[in-house]
């Protein structure tokens, strides 16, 4: 049977997620779909036709899906899971929020988060907070699955392309509808792609003062994400969270700053190849999983990296 | 207008779990358990609806062992007016919680739903959207802000890309994110008065619920350690190792 996976996008472009969700799909049979569900989005199914390991592409275009609201998307894919052993999504806040009712539409559990692919029905993923690695056997017919992306490489591009097949069933329960999205707009690389994250913590002491960070950031080219203490803090956006709630993150060099390091935020970041911890309290347990420690104050250290990175 | 809301029992947020020596599952016994932090949220945001007039009535409902009486005495601590506890042996996975609470909503026919996003433990982020699709209702997950109107839900959901408004019609599944509320401290006066509120117990024949799980945990491990790195003293010596050691900066 085939394999299907549920692109992310945002009518425009894929996000990046998707990509690393086709990876662990390919390693799960070679006939890789990927659904588009959107409006006005063929720019984003001709582009998915030329990834790597799809082989066919299944456009769904409609006002019904504009937002992607889980109401109308979830019958969707139910409606098209027949010939699928595996129905896949990236582990980001799209894929949460409906592949949960998919499988409960399919009355199977789903086996959320994973980080790696064992065989075609066992897969590993992190439970309380990473500080556990379930291996989880699933009997399910049809397997639903979100995908953890910082744990699989982005599928590359090819020079085929494979066919666009149009679904013209239009599902709209009605039952909700989308008011708006409010988002912070930045020129700095998306926080789960980036090579470079820069995080402050509690210690920040203001939202004024993470300009110190966003100055240290535009120097390296990083993007800037921040702890659950400072966003509750309201310093800064829900969407800079790293965490266990919030986002997971795994660049090459990540640069905690204030951040004490609760188990809830090292479950976002510990992965990271680079670790390195900015702290005034030499206790601080970022400290146990950072690559390079130094304690000082942030206020005087922060401008000095920035001037010599 | 009636809430339900349901509770699970976890590992304490601030303990870190051990893993049985035989990696058959983590070990519990004699660890500090507690109300999952999401669903304390879910509980505050009810009780803060009834305090508005918003609902009439908040009803707990929890899944577990006899233990779980502690979590919805918590909840009912906190200002829920009745529970409901559904005896299982261990906590079934969570299409099978999904479809004991749909049958608790079908007796009790609430207005809405409001369940934590996820638990700690599991991590799955699924019960809530299980149970809307099992009811054919709308759901508003990772919600930081909710409100009731002329029968209709408008909650403000934390995405990746921000945050996301839409309107829901009622009956509709909220799930809570960390920043809808921050839940009050319970009183001793008020642990007093949940003693004498009642908790109904349902089993999971009594609902006509079968429990199963496609999913069958077969090992559990620790995660790889990090090794413990070194302390460097100046910014100087910090970048020197970020280049020339690590070589994650040119």
């Amino acid at each position: 049977m085939s394999i299907l996976v549920i692109a992310e996008h945002n009518n425009q472009h894929l996000e990046a997620a998707t990509l690393n969700t086709i990876t662990a799909a390919s390693m799960l049979g070679t006939d890789v779909h990927i659904l588009i569900a959107g409006e006005q989005c063929d720019q984003v199914a001709e582009d998915a036709a030329t990834i790597k390991g799809i082989t066919k592409v299944l456009l769904a275009q409609g006002k019904n899906y504009a937002h992607r609201l889980a109401e109308n998307t979830a019958p969707l894919i139910h409606s098209l899971a027949d010939v699928y052993s595996h129905i896949l999504a990236p582990a980001t806040t799209f894929g949460k929020n409906f592949m949960p009712r998919v499988a409960a539409l399919l009355d199977v559990d789903q086996i959320s988060d994973i980080i790696a692919v064992e065989n075609d029905n066992t897969f590993r993923r992190p439970i309380y907070a990473g500080n556990a690695i379930a291996t989880v056997e699933s009997s399910a017919v049809k397997k639903v699955i979100t995908v953890r992306s910082t744990n699989f490489e982005a599928a590359s591009k090819s020079d085929h392309s494979a066919p666009i097949e149009t679904i013209d069933t239009a599902f709209d329960t009605g039952t909700s509808s989308f008011i708006e999205l409010t988002k912070e707009e930045s020129e700095r690389p998306e926080l789960t792609t980036a090579d470079i994250v820069v995080s402050g913590g509690r210690g920040m002491g203001n939202g004024e003062n993470f300009e110190l960070l966003y100055k240290l950031a535009d120097k390296l080219g990083a993007a800037v994400g921040a702890s659950r203490a400072a966003v509750d803090a309201g310093y800064v956006p829900n969407d800079m969270q790293v965490g266990q709630t919030g986002k997971v993150v795994a660049p090459n060099l990540y640069i905690a700053v204030g951040i004490s390091g609760a188990i809830q935020h090292l479950a976002g970041m510990k992965d990271s190849k680079i670790i390195v911890a900015i702290n005034k309290d030499s206790d601080a347990p970022i400290f146990q999983v950072a690559d390079y420690g130094l304690v000082a104050d942030l206020f005087e250290i922060l401008p000095e990296l920035t001037e010599k990175v | 207008m009636k809430v339900l809301v349901t509770v699970k029992r976890v590992i304490d947020y601030n303990v870190k779990v051990r893993i049985k020596p035989d990696n058959s599952d983590v070990d519990l016994s004699n660890t500090k358990m507690a109300i999952n932090p999401f669903c304390e949220i879910a509980v505050e945001e009810a009780i803060r609806l009834k305090e508005k007039a918003a609902v009439s009535e908040v009803v707990v409902v929890s899944v577990g062992d006899q233990t779980c009486q502690e979590q919805i005495r918590t909840a009912l601590a906190l200002g829920a007016d009745r529970g409901i506890l559904i005896e299982t042996e261990n906590p079934p996975a969570s299409l099978a919680v999904a479809k004991l609470i749909k049958a608790v909503v079908e007796e009790e026919k609430p207005d809405l739903v409001i369940l934590g996003k996820q638990s700690i433990d599991t991590d799955n982020n699924q019960t809530g959207q299980m149970l809307a699709a099992l009811l054919d209702w709308p759901q508003g997950t990772f919600a930081s802000e909710l409100n009731i109107e002329n029968n209709k839900a408008t909650v403000t959901r934390e995405v990746d890309g921000g945050l996301l408004t839409e309107s829901l019609n009622l009956p509709a599944v909220i799930t809570s994110d960390l920043r809808l509320n921050i839940p009050r401290y319970v009183s001793l006066p008020n642990i007093m008065k949940a003693k004498r509120k009642p908790i109904d117990s349902k089993t999971p024949e009594s609902l006509g619920v079968e429990i199963t799980s496609t999913n069958k945990m077969i090992k559990v491990e620790s995660p790889a350690v990090r090794e413990s790195g070194v302390k460097v003293e100046s910014v100087d010596e910090l970048v020197k190792k970020l280049k020339e050691e690590a070589k994650v900066l040119a």
